[in-house]
Formats: C-alpha cells, sequence, structure tokens
C-alpha cells in the first residue's frame, strides 16, 4: 500500500515539495540536504515578507551594486540591422558587470541574517563567482567558488578577480569540467558543510527553493524596465529578448510582465556549432524533461537517462538543463525559445561594439544575434527590450584571437 | 531467490557495493559472486550516473569508467540477470532517479523478471516518488529509502514506513567515501533510529575497515554497507581471489 508522505504530515512537508511550475521544478535531493533545504525555504519566506530586510536589500543594490540600470535606446545599431526600436537593459553596467550580483547580493544578505558564515557558490562565466565574491568581501563572508577546469581556462579574467576578492576558487576537473560539474562539487561541498555553509545557486535552477529565490532576487531587472520605458514615452514593449542559459537574466527580465499577454518574450539558447550537431546546448530544440540538479525540467540526455556534453562559445550558456520556469514557460508558449550558433552570437557582439560602442557578453550577444535574425521581419515602430545581461570585458583573451581571424 | 526480509532475519546483512559495468560485465558479475563467497549477503548494483552529486571521488571515477565503457541501463538489467542464475543474493539497484524516470515501466519491469529484488535512488524523496512506488510495487520490487543523521524523528517514521527491505542509514554528513572513523554519537543515533523504524537497518557511508563494520553492529544496525573500498578495488582490477579475501577481511561478524 503506497502512503504519500505529504498525507502523513501535510503542514511541513506540503511547502518543499509543491511544485512550483506546473508540473516542473521540484526537490529531488539526497535525503542529507533536504533539512538545510526546508531551513532555507523557512528562512527565506520569512525575510521575503521582513521589511527591513527588504530595505536593507534595495539599499545595497542601489548604493552599492549600482541600480537601477539604465535603459539605453540603440539608434545606430537597429539602423544597422534595418530594425525596429531597441532598448538595451544595461545589466552590463551594474557592479562587478552583469546582472549575477543581484542574486549574490540577495542570498548572501540572507545568509548573513541566518547565521552562515561561509558561502559557497559554482560558476561557468565566472560571472557568478565574481559577484558571490564580491558579496562576501562586502559583507564578511568566507567564500569558496567551483568552477570547471575548461571555464578556468576560457574565463581567465575572472578567475583572478575572484581571487583578488578573497575567494578560494577551486578547479572541477571531473566530468566535462564545466558549469554542470561545478554544480555537482558545490552539492558535495554542502553535503559536508551544511550546518555552517550557505550555497549561493547562481541561476533559476536547482532544487526548491533556488529556483523562485533566485527569479526573486532577478525580478528587479524587469521591474525597472517597466517604470523605464516610461521615460521614452511608451507604456509597454513589444518584444523581449534575453538569453537562457540556466535562465536567471531572462527570467529576471519576463517575470513582471508575464502576466500582459500582449508582450512577446523570447528567450535564446546556445545553438553553438548548430542544433542539428551534437556540440550546442539548445535544451528546448533536442532535450526532453528529466531530473538534473534537483528539478525536473527540459535537459539535453540520451536515452538512458545520461546527461548530454553540450558546448557553446558562452561558457555562461554551457549548461545541459534550463530554469523550471522556463520549462513550464515553453510548454504552455508564453515565451518562445530560439537557439543562435556561436557564429551568429560572434557577429553580434562586434556589431554592438562597433555601432554603439557597448562591448556586450557572449551570452548577452545570443540576444542580439536572434533580434538581428529576426530584425527585418519586425515592424519599425515594434518597441524591442533586449536584456544585456553583462559585459563582454570578461570574454575579451577569448574572443579577439577569434575576431583577428575573421577581421584580417 | 532470497528475499531482502529473509536474510535480515537469517543474519546481520554485509552489503557490498560496487559500480556496475565497471571493468566490463563479466568483471561484473565475477566480482559479485566473489564477494558473496567473501560473505557479502546482499549486493547493491550501482548504476552508473554522469553526475553522482551525492558520490565521492571514488565512485565518480568509477561511473565514469563504466559509462565511458559503454555501460547502459540494459547492460546492468543483464549484469543482475546473470548473477541471479548464479546466485540467490538479494540485488538492490542503487540508482539517481533520471535514469529510471527515462527508463520508464518498463524499466521496472525488466529489472523485476532480470530477478532484482529491490532499487534504491539516492536523489530521490518519497514526496517526489509518486510514480517510482506504484512501479516498485506494480513488479514487486522494495523500496530502499535513506535516513540521516539529521532527519527529524517524524520523518524517520515516515521514511520507515514508505520503504520496504531495509533502511539505508547514512551515518554521516558529505559524500560516499572511505573515511577513518564512524561519527562519536553513532551509538545514540541507532538507538534513536531504532524508536521510529521497524525495518531493519544497514549503517553504510564511509565504511572500509573491520572496525568501522563491527562498531556499526555493536551499535545495534542490522547491516553495514561497504562500497568505496570494493570499487577502489576494481578500479585496480582486483581478482575475484582478492575481492573475496577483501570482504573476507572486512567482516566482523
Amino acid at each position: 500500500m503506497i502512503t504519500s508522505l505529504a498525507e502523513v504530515s501535510p503542514e511541513k512537508k506540503a511547502s518543499l515539495f509543491q511544485r512550483q511550475f506546473g508540473r516542473f521544478g521540484g526537490c529531488y535531493m539526497p535525503e542529507l540536504l533536504l533539512q538545510s533545504l526546508e531551513q532555507l525555504l523557512e528562512d527565506y519566506s520569512r525575510l521575503k515578507d521582513d521589511n527591513s530586510f527588504q530595505e536593507k536589500l534595495k539599499q545595497t543594490l542601489c548604493h552599492y551594486a549600482g541600480r537601477p540600470t539604465p535603459l539605453t535606446e540603440v539608434k545606430r545599431f537597429s539602423q544597422a540591422i534595418s530594425g525596429p526600436k531597441v532598448y538595451l537593459k544595461r545589466e552590463d553596467l551594474l557592479h562587478t558587470g552583469a546582472h549575477k550580483l543581484n542574486n549574490a547580493l540577495g542570498q548572501c544578505l540572507l545568509a548573513q541574517h541566518t547565521g552562515k558564515k561561509r558561502i559557497i557558490a559554482e560558476t561557468g562565466a565566472g560571472q557568478h563567482g565574481v559577484a558571490t565574491a564580491t558579496a562576501c568581501a562586502y559583507l564578511g563572508l568566507d567564500c569558496v567558488v567551483y568552477m570547471g577546469e575548461v571555464d578556468i581556462k576560457r574565463q581567465a579574467p575572472n578567475v583572478k578577480k575572484m581571487k583578488l576578492l578573497g575567494a578560494d576558487v577551486r578547479s572541477v576537473f571531473n566530468g566535462s569540467a564545466t558549469l554542470k560539474d561545478a554544480i555537482n562539487e558545490a552539492l558535495r561541498d554542502w553535503t559536508n558543510n551544511f550546518e555552517n555553509t550557505h550555497y549561493c545557486l547562481g541561476s533559476a535552477l536547482g532544487p526548491h527553493p533556488y529556483p523562485q529565490i533566485v527569479e526573486d532576487f532577478q525580478r528587479v531587472i524587469g521591474e525597472e524596465v517597466q517604470k523605464q520605458v516610461i521615460d521614452y514615452g511608451f507604456t509597454q514593449p513589444d518584444l523581449l529578448i534575453a538569453c537562457v542559459g540556466g535562465g536567471s537574466n531572462a527570467i529576471g527580465l519576463f517575470a513582471p510582465f508575464l502576466e500582459n499577454s500582449q508582450i512577446q518574450m523570447v528567450g535564446v539558447e546556445a545553438g553553438g556549432e548548430g542544433v542539428d550537431t551534437s556540440r550546442h546546448a539548445a535544451r528546448f530544440a533536442t532535450g526532453r524533461p528529466g531530473v538534473l540538479h534537483g528539478c525536473y525540467t527540459y535537459l539535453l540526455q540520451n536515452e538512458d537517462g545520461q546527461v548530454l556534453p553540450t558546448h557553446s562559445i558562452s561558457a555562461g550558456l554551457d549548461y545541459p538543463a534550463v530554469g523550471p520556469h522556463h520549462a513550464q514557460l515553453f510548454e504552455e508558449g508564453r515565451v518562445s525559445y530560439q537557439a543562435v550558433t556561436d557564429k551568429e552570437c560572434l557577429q553580434a557582439f562586434r556589431l554592438l561594439a562597433q555601432s554603439e560602442g557597448i562591448i556586450p557578453a557572449l551570452e548577452s550577444s545570443h540576444a542580439l544575434a536572434y533580434l538581428i535574425k529576426i530584425a527585418p521581419q519586425l515592424a519599425k515602430d515594434c518597441r524591442v527590450v533586449v536584456n544585456l545581461s553583462g559585459s563582454g570585458q570578461k570574454d575579451l583573451p577569448q574572443v579577439l584571437p577569434l575576431l583577428e581571424k575573421e577581421l584580417s | 531467490m532470497n528475499t531482502i526480509e529473509e536474510t535480515f532475519h537469517t543474519q546481520r546483512a554485509f552489503v557490498a557495493y560496487f559500480c556496475a559495468g565497471d571493468g566490463g560485465n563479466d568483471y561484473s558479475i565475477e566480482a559479485a559472486l566473489a564477494l558473496e563467497k567473501g560473505g557479502v549477503n546482499i549486493l547493491e548494483l550501482g548504476v552508473p550516473f554522469s553526475d553522482p552529486v551525492a558520490d565521492g571521488f571514488v565512485i565518480q571515477e568509477a561511473a565514469q569508467r563504466s559509462l565511458s565503457g559503454g555501460t547502459n541501463l540494459s547492460d546492468v538489467l543483464a549484469i543482475a540477470q546473470e548473477i541471479r542464475k548464479q546466485s540467490s543474493i538479494p540485488i538492490i539497484l542503487f540508482s539517481y532517479y533520471n535514469p529510471l524516470l527515462q527508463g520508464g515501466e518498463a524499466f521496472y519491469k525488466a529489472a523485476s523478471q532480470a530477478g532484482v529484488n529491490g532499487i534504491l535512488v539516492v536523489d530521490l524523496p518519497p514526496e517526489e516518488a509518486g510514480t517510482h512506488r506504484l512501479y516498485l510495487e506494480r513488479y514487486q520490487l522494495s523500496g530502499i529509502f535513506l535516513v540521516t543523521p539529521s532527519t527529524p524523528s517524524q520523518r524517520l517514521e515516515e521514511l520507515g514506513n514508505a520503504g520496504a527491505g531495509f533502511i539505508y542509514y547514512v551515518c554521516r554528513k558529505g559524500t560516499t567515501g572511505v573515511k577513518t572513523d564512524l561519527p562519536s554519537d553513532y551509538e545514540e543515533e541507532i538507538i534513536r533510529l531504532k524508536k521510529y523504524i521497524s525495518l531493519p537497518i544497514a549503517t553504510g557511508f564511509g565504511i572500509s575497515t573491520k572496525e568501522q563494520a563491527a562498531r556499526a553492529l555493536a551499535g545495534k544496525a542490522d547491516g553495514f554497507v561497504v562500497g568505496s573500498a570494493f570499487v577502489r578495488a576494481m578500479g585496480e582490477k582486483a581478482s575475484s581471489e582478492e575481492l573475496c579475501q577483501l570482504a573476507q577481511s572486512l567482516d566482523p561478524r
């Protein structure tokens, strides 16, 4: 006879195992970590409604991190692509150069409030690692960052920054030595140290309550856009575009607009060398639902459920699963998910630099590349907001040799 | 075939884990029989997974070797079936959830037909296990659940009721691997567990010496689990004789 545990003790268990995103999400974790996750959920639920905590976060984002970030109209870029009206949400101008700091500061403040003195984090492109190391330095917390060996090589400037900020950067050699393996290693650390350690997960994925926490902390991006479009003389954008790795910058932009069915949204995945090859990270193009890192979501896997290696020019999109909210939005058809290739990404990278004097992160360049592709089909008065989730400074050592080859 | 219940009834259990397919299918079969000869009376056959977050380095490496060697779910079941032909030892599949989820009902059915007795899923809390438990029941497989030192008392009772065969006691925090000693409050913890759980309890995570196994049993567990020590030996291609001797050397019963 099967008895559901939820029936046995509804009041407590209902929360951690309640599905947040349709059939996606959940909490598929080893028993050892369930108490920590339950504690996190309890702490977060309390602080979410705690005015003094929220005020402190707001002040920190404003006076330390540099919020609100601008919304920039890019007319020359728009002209260059014969496109519509384009506005960039400038998360590249946030302290540390990417949107990741919104979440890192939120979670580290949460950890500080709950007495956790040690923070661990995973990082792909290094942006979440830098953001966490920064938040830890600012708040006086110990910081350990796990990073795949492949990513350490292609994101050298960020590794140096993390070390300068006082973080202990630990190289991960296992598996594909990229973001997913860094998450594996961070989870292993957490099972050893959960009493004194907060795991500051960097994207809107993982076991409940992480996808919700990260989305809530990134939601500020879309909320600012809601206000900023008014300065440009309109009440709402027509189209939102953001790149999707785990999906935190995208969900941060999309979330406040989801209820408004007039606004179209596109999430752009890493098409790598093409979605018809095996070298990409386009989960919605060729993946199917499965469980990785604690949640049920779209996943690149073989028929036996083994997770497949991924490829992208951009470390931040090089991940085989995707945040569970995106999986829900995909199946409901609320958001369209598209892929662009490494090559298209590089072209967008260069075009924005040369037409506007803004160097976009390779991740964000995917969103721009998709816009370039569809620009001719969009009405000239269509208002498009692209989340420029990060700066491309970190990518220069990797990109410049590639572009030189192309330019010569 | 012996049932898990019968095994615990007869004798305290010596549970051995190794990663299926590491060293090839034939080696897995030989190893299982050798370990049984060495005193092991329950077998945990690890289903290799690409992202084993609960495992330490030794088992991660074994899973990677096994997958690189081409082991798939059918191989794991073929190994189980061949062991079953030659032995009546209870066989438990030790897996992460995604391979089972993708295998679906057909996998549970095939596992049952191959002679598997039970399934333990390391990243599947019973609250997420509705479909899993339905298939377990449909194909008469025991669902083995895990408890830990940080599992609250009320939940111990719930997990004890949800499980079948035995309860796997993860006696320390952290991942699998060879450790130096059992936690100092191990005995008190077993007393606490026994208050809420009527199923037999097998203690695992970090047991790699006879002394640790002896303490696990003296503390009144009904069995002990050795994993990484066997996996490491198999990674070094230990012979059947060596595996048998290793099992004997770890057995305090």
